[in-house]
């Protein structure tokens, strides 16, 4: 399996991370290197065995589905970039 | 008044606190005048001045009082930069985390305080946790104070600023976190003692997410018995973390007898890797007899799936990153780009992030991403997961007959010069981690004890795993061990 510049803008962006032209075959190359690294896992016989979902076996704990600590907008909304009459903002999505 | 109260370890401050010998305003300033006198190492990053000595006199006013002071009451420590502390600062060493300060406290720290600690400031870190040496940080390196000639080391990764710092004696001990041995390899680097417990033993609220899987908080020290003491106070039961474990938390401390008569410490032999240099062979071979004097049964023991850890590894961690990092598109908290006439929502999130992360944590996410993504799911990430849980089996059979610790290198060198990885392939660098990420991957607990010094003078580590939840019984091994190893070497100041 190798990742060629087209690849790797489809991976830039499915994460969201602007990759100029230009720096497409570096990354390709570095994800070449990595993901040969990760090929040795094809060398391992995982016949019957079940992907792993916890480390620790245990039920997780449930709770009764309650607000707990509601009503602080103001302290939610105080780091936001632009944050205007209680909301957050963006650039426009609907045209 | 005693001087260079700094460097006293949390046992002896404690101690002295008891007994009146000083006070905790008096070993807070004598941490702070220490951090003000290290800008070269950078390893504190936000200092927190005010908040200490605001601590520290509450602390004094509660040992004057009649009750029972907690275990820290008075005890200066260091905080990574990965926990968020209320008012402060926290952006683990991430540009994208400009200015923002959290309006909650982490669990871990919250537990700190409560016990009594008082927090100097934050400490330097990989960005997001991701790397080996502290160089991927928005804040620049941080500087191991261990020098043998004109090069600059690393402290190691992640937890760089908090191995300096305590090396460095600027605080009694630090908080660090460990993804994929990133307490215990920048404990090595540095002679210091760091424990990464049983994943669920430390809650993860209010710890910057990098792998929820593996990533655990664990005390970072001067010696294991301060390890012991810090650890009691950092792990909780916590309903806000739903993978925290509901099961007492023992008095650690008290189970340091050094007694180990009998204790069967397992080899692994797949450690034993090729090109493994000759000193971290030898001093191997001299922790296996010195544990063997004490008492200890050694037994050969096998792990087949070693191997496939790293691998397993840099599929399972940037998965995980890449979903938790998500978060980061400008929009909640942080850094958000500036927009040309024109430009969208997809331009905000896009420039956003690559403006915001660095280069390390844009190829892990980007690499998560990949192997999560349709059609590559069953064959990177389900089969990462099947090996994962091989690893851990390897594990569970080894204490099944009757193993009750597991001795082991923790790193492949000490400590390498900051800038003499840059050319090299990503994959060099993880390979950093090739004897502690086993330990994430199974859940396990670890601690790195410094063990001896190298042919230069660097500082050198052992690390031993225990059964899960065993800490108590793990930290006795390690203290015996670190009896036997008599590891005394301090820096040499030149900061």
């Amino acid at each position: 399996m190798s990742i060629d510049k087209d690849t790797a803008r489809k991976v830039a962006h499915l994460a969201r991370i602007r990759v100029e032209d230009d720096a497409l075959p570096a990354l390709a190359d570095e994800f070449n290197t990595i993901l040969g690294f990760i090929e040795q896992l094809n060398e391992v016989n995982v016949d019957g065995i079940e992907p792993m979902t916890s480390v620790t076996p245990q039920r997780l704990k449930r709770r009764e589905d309650v607000v707990t600590e509601g009503d602080q907008a103001d302290k939610i909304l105080k780091n936001a970039p632009d944050a205007r009459e209680g909301f957050f903002a963006v650039p426009k999505v609907v045209e | 008044m005693m001087s260079g109260l700094n460097k006293l370890t949390i046992a002896e401050a404690r101690d002295a606190l008891k007994k009146g010998d000083v006070t905790s305003v008096e070993l807070t300033e004598a941490c702070i005048s220490a951090i003000d006198a290290a800008g070269a190492l950078n390893a504190f990053v936000h200092k927190t001045p005010e908040i200490a000595l605001e601590r520290a006199k509450s602390a004094d006013e509660r040992l004057k009082g009649g009750e029972e002071a907690p275990s820290l009451c008075g005890i200066p420590v260091g905080i990574k930069d990965l926990f968020c502390t209320k008012g402060v600062d926290s952006q683990a060493a991430s540009g994208i985390l400009e200015n923002f300060k959290p309006e909650y406290e982490s669990t871990v720290s919250q537990n700190l305080a409560d016990a009594g600690a008082v927090m100097l400031g934050k400490l330097n870190m990989d960005e997001f946790a991701m790397g080996s040496s502290n160089e991927t940080s928005v804040y620049g390196d941080a500087v191991n104070p261990w020098k043998v000639d004109d090069r600059q080391l690393t402290p190691g990764g992640s937890s760089g600023g908090s191995a300096s710092a305590v090396a460095a004696d600027l605080c009694l001990a630090a908080t660090g976190t460990d993804t994929g041995g990133s307490i215990r390899q920048p404990a090595a680097f540095t002679g210091i003692t760091g424990i990464k417990p049983t994943y669920g033993r430390c809650s993860r609220w209010g710890i910057i997410a990098f792998a929820s899987s593996l990533d655990q908080a664990g005390p970072m020290t001067k010696n294991v018995r301060d390890a012991a003491i810090m650890l009691e106070a950092m792990c909780s039961h916590d309903p806000k973390d739903s993978t925290s474990a509901d099961i007492p938390v023992p008095n650690f401390e008290a189970m340091l007898t050094g007694d180990i008569k009998g204790k069967v410490i397992g080899i692994p032999k797949e450690y034993r890797m090729d090109g493994m240099p000759d000193e971290i062979e030898k001093l191997w071979a001299e922790g296996t007899a010195m544990l063997k004097d004490v008492g200890a049964k050694i037994v050969d023991i096998s792990l087949p799936h070693t191997k496939y850890a790293l691998p397993a590894y840099y599929v399972i961690a940037p998965a995980e990153a890449s979903s938790n990092l998500a978060r980061y598109d400008g929009v909640r908290y942080g850094h958000r780009a500036k927009l040309a006439a024109g430009e969208g929502i997809v331009d905000m999130y896009e420039k956003t992030r690559a403006e915001g992360f660095g280069h390390e944590v844009q190829r892990r996410v980007m690499v998560g991403t990949y192997v999560l993504s349709a059609g590559f799911y069953d064959a990177y990430y389900n089969r990462a997961r099947k090996v994962r849980a091989l690893i851990k089996r390897d594990f569970d059979e080894a204490f099944d007959q009757g193993v009750d610790a597991i001795l082991t290198p923790a790193t492949p060198s000490a400590a390498f010069g900051l800038g003499e990885m840059a050319e090299a392939d990503p994959v060099q660098m993880y390979l950093n981690d090739v004897f502690t990420v086993t330990v994430n991957l199974a859940g396990l607990p670890g601690i790195s004890v410094p063990a001896g010094l190298d042919k230069q003078g660097l500082p050198l580590g052992l690390q031993l795993i225990g059964r899960p939840w065993e800490e108590g019984d793990l930290l006795n091994v390690a203290y015996a061990l670190e009896g036997a190893a008599g590891f005394v070497s301090k820096p040499e100041k030149w900061w």
